[in-house]
């Protein structure tokens, strides 16, 4: 056993946190959500020279990292200083898998996404799916030599910055079979593609995505037709890893936020973590944020492992995550005060990233329901 | 042991449903439904509406122009309101400052503002929190020195909600620092146009703007807007909050909350079926609607207790923690039903924008309103501080 991170990752957190606490402050932070674009490309590009997509990809997809805890380490400083920039949409999940599927030529792009010079979306669930991966809707019909996509795609972020959209789509099975999904590389120009954006609550943007008689040469498609779904869950169980290693993250700035404020707020001529109904709540934030860690741990360290073991630790990560997550952010904000309602200050922004994590890739429920299947297994 | 309403009580409650039906405009209530921001215009149009029926004021004696409506009655009122979505009444001159005045204010002074307050002429706001006093209220720092036939006062006050709207401000302020907290308190009218009154909106989490922080430098108020005696104003601050808490519980937003909360999950789609089939989902639904069935039963027993002259107590504090836990929850069950609809920023919250939402289920700014609504323990004396009043009332100087 030893839970001290190599080296390298030892580096890449400290550079990787001293950056953000400089470069990314709450004022920039705040200028970026109230900006159109809802993202800074000054950022962006000088996270990629610090090598930060490239920790996200294996060596021998072009990056130097790409492992679980590779993931958890970069995510943990994004989700403490609260960063809004698409490192999940653009690198894990559409970026990544093109590095996974992607013929000689497609793999092509991940340089430039490593570089921080492409930016993507994965163009996935729909307004029915909710949070199942192989409920697809939209569909993939073959005309002469090309693919024709119809369909809707519901709240894709990072759509409106995308060059190239990573879209799933049926070619055959029913709605919510496993089989039968494909991925296609869909630049966002393309003929009968539709975003239909809008800003996130947590910061960020969305769109809606509908494609309209999208008609696509055959060589848009990402591996063999009809196999796609394998390669998807693994990318969005390294999404979900990130996710939770965000909210962990977010959870320690939480924590150090509702610490200073127990100690230097003064009501009734006292410093109101005196207060023992306070100081037992933070003493209770403490233990989860201690449970958190080990569940990022826990799902980092399985991410490589086979499917039926990496996604019993991933739900049971996420799980654990949604719960402790909400209850250190609403504790936070109470043990503050109004003072944590105002959009100024910085835990409103860090207890929003928190709760909306959950929505995305599976809330507790759902992860609850799919530990208790795959156990089951 | 009776658990039904009488067959006045009933018959009260048809003709407060059928008032609702014909004179609840349905732009308003489609926009409470929805979750929109109202419009200053929008809250004067509805107290226009209870107006001119003589219901704005339920809780006012008929001499001063209320319904003068018993404990029982009111709560059929706020929940048949809260079912049928209609804007909530602004509490600010009806629910906090006329009762100070009815009990506390002079002849002249009742005469001059109790009508205003019902014809809308004027909007008051509240002047109570500041920066250093939140929880504890009594050590505030707003500063009002007398000056020939004026006081001249000085300080910050804030949390001012819809204080935007607002032609009248009433505030707590220190008229006298040489004595205990609470007995240097004053109560002062201030007229929101005075010169040296400032108002600076304060952006919440979810992108609205219902508070505002309210400057005084050097505000020359006259004598005669003090109410009562000068340095009792704390009692007069205690009275009002009583006041403030008649609908603590809010058991009819629950109520209506629960009922979109189910809307939403019937069309709202999890493994190909209805969410609300969901039994994780449904076990949570169920949990929170057998607790608020208990907590509408313990409202009614405090309700019919205070309708037979007894104050309530303690009570009131109980019902705060409770109601707002559940309120919370709901908000919570809301968000989890929307899914990934719950992400987007719902512009529609915030007023004087309609961007439409992207949802196909209509979830509305869900998210929003559970980040909004975490307000609900925080206001009004903290669930924190709730717990101590419970508890010192119960343990007196035992333990």
């Amino acid at each position: 056993m030893n839970f001290d991170l190599t080296e390298e990752r030892q580096m890449l957190q400290d550079t990787l946190r001293r950056f953000l606490r400089d470069r990314y402050t709450p004022q920039i932070r705040h200028d970026i959500l109230q900006s159109d674009r809802g993202l800074s490309p000054e950022i962006w590009r000088e996270l990629a020279e610090l090598g930060v997509i490239g920790a996200l990809f294996a060596e021998a997809q072009g990056g130097f990292g790409g492992r679980g805890f590779d993931l958890a380490v970069v995510f943990e400083e994004l989700g403490r200083a609260g960063v809004v920039e698409p490192f999940l949409d653009s690198a894990v999940l559409a970026g990544g898998l093109i590095a996974d599927l992607g013929n000689e030529s497609q793999r092509a792009h991940v340089a430039a996404i490593i570089a921080g010079e492409l930016h993507l979306a994965f163009a996935h669930g729909e307004p029915a799916s909710r949070y199942d991966l192989s409920r697809v809707a939209t569909g993939a019909v073959p005309e002469n030599d090309r693919v024709v996509l119809n369909g809707r795609k519901a709240v894709v972020h990072n759509a409106e910055a995308a060059d190239l959209l990573v879209v799933s789509a049926r070619e055959s099975g029913g709605v919510d079979d496993a089989g039968g999904l494909s991925l296609f590389l869909v630049p966002t120009e393309t003929e009968g593609v539709t975003r239909q954006g809008y800003a996130l609550l947590a910061g960020g943007r969305a769109a809606e995505v509908i494609l309209e008689d999208v008609s696509l040469p055959a060589s848009a498609r990402l591996g063999p037709a009809g196999q796609a779904f394998a390669a998807i869950e693994a990318r969005v169980a390294a999404a979900n890893v990130a996710l939770c290693a965000e909210t962990l993250g977010g959870m320690e700035t939480a924590s150090r936020l509702t610490q200073d404020y127990l100690v230097t707020r003064k009501q009734f001529g006292r410093p109101i973590g005196s207060f023992q109904a306070l100081a037992h709540r933070m003493s209770d934030m403490l233990i989860e944020l201690e449970q958190a860690r080990s569940a990022v741990i826990n799902a980092a360290g399985h991410l490589e492992r086979p499917r039926p073991e990496r996604e019993r630790h991933v739900s049971a990560a996420k799980n654990l995550m949604s719960r402790a997550g909400r209850l250190v952010a609403e504790d936070s904000i109470q043990m503050h005060g109004g003072i944590a309602m105002t959009q100024e200050y910085e835990l409103a922004h860090i207890a929003k990233r928190i709760v909306m994590a959950e929505h995305r890739f599976g809330d507790c429920d759902h992860h609850l329901e799919r530990f208790i299947a795959l156990s089951a297994a | 042991m009776d658990l039904s309403y009488s067959d006045t009580e009933r018959a009260f409650r048809t003709e407060v449903e059928q008032f609702l039906t014909q004179n609840l405009p349905a732009e308003l209530s489609e926009k409470v439904r929805s979750g929109r921001a109202l419009t200053k215009a929008n809250h004067e149009r509805w107290h226009a509406i209870l107006n001119a029926q003589g219901w704005l004021a339920p809780n006012w004696p008929k001499e001063f122009g209320g319904a003068e409506w018993n404990a029982v009655q009111r709560h059929l009122f706020e929940e048949a309101c809260a079912r049928a979505h209609a804007p909530r009444i602004v509490p600010f001159g009806l629910s906090m400052l006329g009762p100070v005045l009815q009990k506390f204010g002079s002849k002249a002074q009742q005469e001059h503002w109790l009508p205003r307050i019902l014809s809308g002429q004027d909007w008051w706001c509240q002047g109570y929190s500041e920066p250093g006093a939140g929880s504890d209220l009594a050590s505030l720092q707003t500063s009002a020195v007398r000056d020939g036939a004026h006081y001249v006062v000085n300080g910050q006050k804030t949390w001012t909600t819809l204080g935007q709207h607002a032609n009248m401000i009433f505030c707590l302020v220190r008229t006298d620092k040489s004595v205990k907290q609470q007995e240097g308190i004053s109560f002062l009218l201030i007229d929101m146009a005075t010169p040296g009154i400032e108002v600076r909106p304060i952006v919440l989490l979810d992108g609205g703007a219902e508070v505002n922080e309210v400057w005084f430098t050097d505000v020359r108020v006259p004598v005669e807007n003090l109410v009562g005696e000068e340095n009792k104003g704390w009692t007069y601050a205690k009275y009002l909050l009583t006041h403030e808490r008649t609908n603590i519980a809010g058991v009819g937003f629950s109520q209506a909350g629960l009922a979109a909360v189910k809307r939403l999950a019937r069309s709202e789609m999890a493994g190909g079926r209805p969410l609300i089939e969901n039994p994780h989902f449904a076990a949570r639904l169920a949990q929170v609607e057998i607790d608020l069935m208990a907590m509408s039963t313990t409202n009614l027993r405090i309700v019919s207790r205070a309708a037979a002259g007894q104050a309530p107590g303690v009570e009131s504090s109980m019902l705060k923690v409770k109601g707002t836990i559940i309120r919370q929850e709901i908000n919570d069950l809301a968000r989890r039903a929307a899914g990934v609809y719950a992400m987007p920023f719902a512009s529609e919250a915030v007023e004087g924008t309609n961007d439409p939402l992207p949802d196909p289920n209509g979830a509305g700014p869900v998210a929003g309103q559970y980040f909004n609504n975490r307000k609900l323990s925080i206001f009004g004396g903290s669930n924190e501080i709730q717990r101590e009043i419970i508890a010192k009332t119960t343990l007196g100087g035992r333990a």
